[in-house]
């Protein structure tokens, strides 16, 4: 095996050795006077008002959808942007391909009527 | 550097994937209730594909910074996947018009799906096995759903989905192990690189790999999820999965195995051997006591992933690698064909409300339908592996090469499990011609040609099977 592995196996050792430090720190020094509200159930946010079982509107979903398409876009095509002068001709072309492919799918929801909030 | 003479030897890839964007685009122009105009463009499509792979027989060559290969084998599967996506287009296109399914996406679907297991049989490097596996099984998880808001359909799909991802996590865990052996992840460069590797971390890489794709084939211990989602999903659906997903997997399982890992031999021919016995004894066993056809059918299915696997056994021995992947490869043909033909018969007999599909509902087929039955009669001989059907040659040249490779106790298990199966395929038989009944078929042109095609193509090729296997023989050739 490699030295360099040791790194990990240390990693792993101190990484659960600080979480098991810091909880069992806190129940040895921190004082232990219980009421009903600090015994219910931790949650962030406010809380809720009726059911949280409540159905979502699906067009959040489609947005964030389409949303992502542009969000890959642009991952993809920046280090396509930064290296098109290497590339040349063939780059150019992919890129096209590639874009146009997405663009295929945003004309697809557009004339599927996904983009009206109705 | 590329050039735009890599797309050559993916050019019916391309064709197929373009093909199907444009597809995408002009169903939007197809009035709803004219959806069968898609149907046919797509199965135009998947035509001319075939025109262009055929086209492509003898051809070498590799692309993209060796990240796909063109070769005999690639043409052989993908040539298979085509005529599969054919068939698949040619169940649906009365069926979901029957079932009130029809939407062109269904079409659409099918094309990308193909178009990413036709990467799979072409990917020469784990990241485009990856992206295939992706490509192939996505539109899969929404056809086994398509039939929504149907429960079982949907629960078809979110199960089919979940476990999908779950073996796709397997695959990438395997390949990051595998490149961190190697440092590469590229076929050939493993090769290369194995002397100099660690063979443990290898070894648990190839086995992972095998995990991920044992789940996609439906291998015992992976196949739970098989019976619900051929269950749930629609029936022209589940014939395009059970063919087209296992012949896409077998391919990647076959190319990766074959050609990157053969030093791995030693140790994975006897994991090989235990998953082929266990699935083929536990398929056979499990499929005895079903009553419901397209379950049973799923049975069998996974019945068959074990005797496929048969012939990748032997993968590291070099004298009968070649026949057995080569009978390997000539037995997913004859499962192929004989499923589509089983699934014809069965989508025949389904009724729009979820009814005939019991054997019960069998009964009085012989009489009533004689076609039919004699129809369902051969695919079902053709399953036990019985003559004069394309079951037994396939399973004929199997036995004989993994009893070459010296394993004959697995050639005996496979024998005793195909007798066993004769039970339940042969009550099949037994209740279309002995029991009274008044069963109700739906005739439609596209779906009697296919039940019609596959039942000729199982008696025709298996009095002459062999230039089918001179095919097979010669496209392993050069896998090695």
């Amino acid at each position: 095996m490699n030295n360099e592995w040791l790194f990990v196996a240390f990693f792993i050792v101190i990484g659960a050795l600080v979480p098991i430090a810091a909880i069992s720190v806190a129940w040895l020094v921190s004082p232990k006077k219980s009421n009903p509200i600090k015994q219910s159930t931790y949650e962030c946010g406010i809380e809720t008002v009726g059911e949280s079982w409540v159905q979502f509107k699906a067009q959040y979903y489609i947005f964030a959808l389409v949303f992502l398409v542009f969000d890959v876009e642009t991952v993809f095509l920046f280090p396509w942007a930064v290296k098109i002068g290497q590339l040349g001709l063939f780059a150019v072309v992919e890129g096209i391909i590639f874009i146009g492919i997405l663009i295929a799918g945003l004309v697809y929801t557009w004339r599927k009527g996904m983009l009206e909030w109705s | 550097m590329m050039s735009f003479s890599d797309f050559t030897t993916i050019l019916p890839l391309v064709v197929l994937t373009a093909w199907a964007c444009v597809l995408l685009l002009v169903d939007l122009l197809i009035p709803r209730n004219r959806k069968g105009i898609t149907a046919l463009f797509s199965a135009l499509g998947l035509a001319l594909t075939l025109g262009l792979t055929i086209a492509q027989l003898g051809r070498q060559g590799s692309g993209f910074n060796d990240m796909v290969v063109l070769d005999g084998f690639s043409v052989f599967v993908n040539a298979l996947l085509l005529v599969s996506g054919l068939l698949g287009v040619a169940l649906a296109y009365g069926y979901v018009k029957r079932m009130g399914l029809e939407r062109g996406e269904y079409y659409t679907l099918l094309l990308f799906s193909v178009a990413g297991m036709m990467l799979m049989a072409q990917a020469a490097d784990l990241i485009v096995v990856f992206l295939a596996l992706e490509l192939l099984s996505i539109p899969l998880y929404i056809l086994a759903a398509f039939a929504r808001p149907k429960v079982e359909s949907e629960e078809a799909g979110l199960k089919y989905f979940l476990l999908g991802a779950f073996s796709a996590g397997f695959v990438v865990y395997g390949i990051a192990l595998v490149y961190g052996a190697t440092g590469t992840t590229a076929l050939s460069g493993i090769v290369a690189a194995i002397p100099s590797s660690s063979t443990l971390m290898l070894t648990i890489g190839a086995a992972l790999i095998l995990v991920g794709l044992g789940f996609k084939i439906a291998a015992v211990p992976f196949h739970m999820w098989t019976p619900d989602v051929y269950q749930g999903a629609p029936s022209a659906v589940t014939a395009f999965m059970a063919a087209g997903a296992k012949v896409a997997g077998f391919s990647a399982l076959l190319r990766i195995f074959a050609t990157a890992f053969p030093s791995l031999g030693s140790s994975m021919s006897d994991v090989l051997w235990a998953l082929a016995a266990l699935t083929m004894i536990v398929g056979n066993l499990i499929a005895i006591s079903q009553s419901d056809i397209k379950r049973l059918l799923a049975y069998s299915s996974i019945a068959h992933a074990g005797y496929i696997l048969m012939a990748f056994v032997p993968f590291g021995n070099p004298d009968v690698r070649a026949v057995s992947v080569a009978a390997g490869l000539f037995y997913l043909v004859s499962y192929a064909i004989t499923n589509f033909g089983a699934w014809g018969v069965v989508i025949a007999l389904e009724k729009a409300e979820g009814r005939g599909l019991a054997l019960d509902d069998y009964a009085g087929l012989g009489r009533k339908y004689p076609a039919l039955a004699a129809a369902m009669t051969i695919f079902m001989l053709s399953l036990i592996g019985l003559p004069p059907t394309l079951g037994l040659v396939g399973k004929f040249y199997l036995f004989r090469a993994v009893i070459a490779g010296g394993y004959v106790g697995l050639a005996v298990i496979g024998v005793l499990t195909s007798l066993i199966s004769a039970y339940y395929y042969l009550r099949v038989v037994v209740i279309m011609y002995m029991r009274e009944g008044e069963p109700t078929t739906t005739s439609e042109p596209y779906l009697n040609m296919t039940t019609a095609f596959a039942a000729l193509v199982t008696v025709i090729v298996s009095l002459v099977p062999a230039p089918l296997f001179a095919w097979a023989s010669s496209a392993v050739l050069k896998l090695f």
